[in-house]
């Protein structure tokens, strides 16, 4: 509420607009006012009271999301007191939401959005069920502020590494989670007898069942992380037996398989980067992203380097260079991440009603030489500024002040 | 300048310990031949040029990183040396001709550090071969012998335009082992790739790295490691002073050969270069002072993330720089890193390259080059095209020793060359083709110019033509 409290008018014009949810429109208008955006196109009237921002010769784009990462989740990679994003001993933690683990103050989300990354996916990982990830915008001083939307999807993996908790097998783990599926039904069915004990135990607790309930119905998107093309199938052979909105994540060797993921409607979240075999996934390519676009199927790309969430922009470029088309690879890190986590009323686009995640770039945002002029989060300006920025003045000159 | 060394390189490291003086001339130097391994040859390059046509790029975008960048112009080269680089050049009839219309041509490009062949993919334990982890200081060994040259990764390195490595051993130790600097060409054996004349890099590793390995042995603190330096120092200095006497005259029983040692005196006596692993400011300061202390020249600090805070210090020693564009926060001495180091680097005075450390970034060290160059251009930093070039060819030339035949396009220099479809500083430009030594070893167009590993045959989906 405060935010919106201290949000303003804003024209952004003369720039290039991408609206992503139509044809860029030259020497256009976009209008924010508190937090929303009211207007895009040529003919919008500016306020008089409006903060006017030329972005004539600039490129305005919406917010980019990255699908992927634990942002506010890990400060220090390799120091465990920062890491909030994995529940330890739990093979079915679905009722783990990492929300309350995120820290709003980590210096991570400046770092990241001055690149122009406006929201990002905050996700469990580690475990066969690693729990509710949630979708962030990279502002607020609260948890309650940055929170886009919770959760937007539970968090699976039938990759090489969920073999542990499958029993050292592929086969085992995806029966434990086909067993967790059954079992959050039969837990359905007869909670009663369940808080009674009165029935043979189950595969979870009864918060992990009531989890699973949302995404047995339908309601929960269910990411499996998946690159070996046979359990890519499997993870399309479980959706069907359960009826699950699966979103495919990883998925190196989904390339192999494009018209069938394309028929069975279900989006793939890729790093475009990928390309370095391993026996989880020997046919990785850069190519994954081209060709599954090409075959109709829905494609989020990610940079699943946390602390370099801010190179999504040279994922989706590389993505370009590799097949997709430039406005598949822009649709592909806003719109459809949005509709994938079930956002994109709100999300993903420049259109009135939508939050005023708003980026102007000096150019191609996809290009090294180009530089973020304005990052709009929730239609307040953000300062390009972060402790690197700070580190940089600093050392410029040496020896530093301090 | 050609050294004399590179003509010499099999005895070199053996007898580089000879004050200049032949040892053929006396029976007790014959006889130390006979008596002695040291006296023979020790793992030489069989690397071998192919004979090939001379090849002609014409119209296309010359970047020398020689200071030049040739709009409209033209390179020749022919028998592994490039001939003519210029606006236009004569060209024999017996040239292959390549249209560089739209094209930018590069040097090849060159990675100061890759852990390629050592830690190859599929990425199991039995690949595992970077880290000889038994022991804080383990200069005797080399990473040519763990390199497999059958890594799939190798033919994604060379699509992206890499032309030689310094593969290294990794930082579990304080001292690592020798680095091996390798041609990147499809190969049966480590031999065929070994740089012809290149020095040895020993890997020295600060920080972190080797006192968590170490914390329950030792070393376990920062402190400890500077211990284990000067400790494995002072012992090769003892080591080098019986090697340099016995070899002046070959008289009596030749000194017990020690392979750690042999390496340190080597880096003692300048014939190998110090390639230091580290982070912190502080820390390569430190490093500095032990390198005073010992009578050695630290080559180049890798990974370097706060090198721009000292900047002016690396600037004065002459020690380069091996970092990333953006890496930073993976571990806590990698906090500080910022994209604009290599400019500051640069702008001090000081030699920055871009290295990768990663089987995927060394597939674009051109793009990482042209984000550190952006973002240092956008502070305000002085960065040419050309330094920003020479980041990931000139400069890592001279970090392995080998800035006199490779690293440029100028005649005389080996003919490392890269095609671009595009401005490698393009986030969509891709290598077309790559020539080590005048052999075009990719072909982005010609699937039979496309090597494949062993590892890849049958069981890795062919990417098609088009990769």
């Amino acid at each position: 509420m405060i935010a919106l409290l201290l949000a303003q008018t804003i024209a952004i014009t003369g720039g290039t607009v991408f609206p992503v949810s139509g044809p860029k429109i030259e020497q256009a208008t976009v209008l924010i006012r508190d937090g929303t955006i009211v207007a895009v196109g040529q003919d919008v009237s500016v306020p008089a009271d409006a903060t006017r921002i030329d972005a004539t010769g600039k490129w305005v784009t919406p917010g980019l999301i990255d699908g992927a990462g634990q942002m506010g989740l890990v400060e220090i990679g390799a120091v465990p007191a920062g890491r909030e994003g994995s529940i330890r001993n739990d093979t079915i933690a679905a009722a783990f939401n990492v929300a309350e683990g995120i820290n709003p103050a980590s210096q991570l989300i400046a770092v990241t959005r001055i690149e122009g990354i406006t929201t990002t996916l905050a996700s469990p990982g580690g475990h066969l069920v690693s729990g509710q990830a949630v979708l962030i915008d990279l502002a607020g001083a609260t948890i309650e502020d940055m929170i886009a939307q919770s959760p937007v999807a539970m968090v699976a993996d039938l990759s090489e590494r969920a073999k542990d908790e499958g029993g050292g097998t592929r086969a085992g783990a995806a029966q434990r989670l086909r067993a967790a599926f059954r079992d959050a039904l039969e837990y359905e069915r007869r909670k009663t007898d369940f808080t009674r004990a009165q029935m043979q135990p189950l595969s979870a607790s009864a918060a992990d069942f009531e989890a699973l309930l949302p995404v047995l119905r339908g309601q929960l998107p269910l990411i499996i992380i998946a690159n070996r093309r046979s359990d890519i199938e499997t993870a399309l052979r479980i959706a069907r037996e359960f009826k699950l909105r699966l979103v495919l994540a990883g998925a190196q060797e989904a390339w192999q398989l494009a018209p069938i993921i394309a028929s069975a409607g279900v989006p793939v979240l890729v790093q475009p980067l990928d390309n370095v075999p391993s026996y989880d996934a020997l046919g990785v390519r850069y190519e994954n992203a081209a060709v599954l676009a090409r075959a109709g199927v829905k494609v989020v790309l990610l940079e699943t380097d946390t602390h370099n969430s801010r190179n999504l922009r040279q994922q989706a470029g590389n993505a370009v260079s590799y097949g997709m088309t430039w406005d598949q690879a822009l649709r592909a890190i806003t719109l459809s991440p949005a509709e994938v986590f079930g956002v994109a009323s709100r999300y993903g686009s420049l259109e009135p009603g939508k939050v005023a995640n708003v980026v102007v770039w000096s150019g191609d945002p996809f290009e090294f030489s180009t530089a973020v002029e304005h990052v709009y989060i929730r239609g307040r300006e953000i300062p390009l500024t972060s402790r690197q920025a700070e580190l940089l003045r600093r050392y410029r000159t040496l020896p530093p002040t301090y | 300048m050609r050294p004399v060394w590179l003509l010499t390189l099999p005895v070199s490291i053996a007898c580089a310990t000879a004050s200049g003086r032949s040892a053929t001339q006396t029976p007790a130097a014959a006889a130390a031949r006979e008596s002695t391994s040291v006296m023979r040859p020790q793992y030489p390059s069989t690397y071998q040029r192919r004979p090939n046509p001379p090849v002609v790029i014409r119209n296309a975008t010359i970047m020398t990183a020689a200071g030049r960048e040739i709009t409209d112009g033209s390179i020749l080269f022919r028998d592994g040396r490039i001939v003519a680089v210029d606006a236009t050049v004569d060209a024999p009839a017996d040239a292959v001709v390549v249209d560089g219309t739209g094209k930018y041509v590069t040097p090849g490009v060159i990675d100061t550090h890759s852990h390629l062949g050592v830690y190859a993919a599929p990425g199991t334990d039995a690949e595992s071969d970077g880290n000889e982890a038994t022991n804080p200081v383990t200069a005797e060994v080399w990473a040519e012998h763990s390199f497999w040259p059958q890594d799939p990764q190798i033919p994604l390195a060379i699509a992206g335009g890499i032309t030689t490595i310094q593969a290294l051993p990794g930082s579990a130790n304080l001292i690592g082992g020798r680095s091996a600097i390798l041609k990147l060409i499809p190969a049966r054996t480590v031999q065929e790739m070994k740089f012809p004349g290149a020095r040895y890099g020993m890997k020295m590793a600060c920080g972190e790295n080797p006192k968590r390995v170490y914390r329950s042995r030792g070393p376990s603190t920062r402190m400890g490691n500077m211990a284990g330096y000067r400790a494995a120092f002072i012992q090769a200095e003892a080591y080098r002073q019986r090697w340099d006497k016995w070899n002046q005259n070959h008289q009596g029983d030749a000194p017990a050969r020690d392979l750690r040692l042999e390496t340190l005196a080597e880096v003692l006596r300048g014939h190998i270069y110090v390639q230091n692993h580290c982070y912190r400011a502080d820390e390569m300061a430190q490093m500095i002072d032990l390198a005073h202390e010992f009578g050695f020249k630290i080559r180049a600090f890798h990974h370097a993330v706060e090198a721009y805070k000292v900047a002016d210090l690396l600037a004065r020693e002459g020690t380069a720089v091996a970092i990333w564009a953006d890496w930073w926060g993976f571990k806590e001495e990698a906090m500080d890193g910022i994209h604009e180091n290599a400019a500051l680097v640069q702008n001090a005075g000081g030699r920055p390259t871009i290295h990768s450390d990663s089987e995927s970034g060394i597939q674009r060290l051109n793009q990482e080059a042209a984000k550190a160059m952006s973002y240092g251009q956008r502070a305000g930093l002085p960065v040419t095209r050309d330094q920003a070039l020479r980041w990931i060819t000139a400069n890592p030339a001279w970090v392995l020793g080998i800035d006199s035949l490779v690293g440029t396009l100028e005649p005389g220099k080996m003919a490392d060359v890269v095609v671009w479809s595009a401005d490698p500083f393009s986030v969509y430009a891709k290598a077309l083709q790559v020539y080590n030594d005048g052999w075009l070893v990719f072909d982005r167009h010609d699937a039979a110019r496309q090597p494949r590993t062993d590892f890849e045959l049958w069981q890795v989906p062919t990417p098609g033509a088009d990769r």
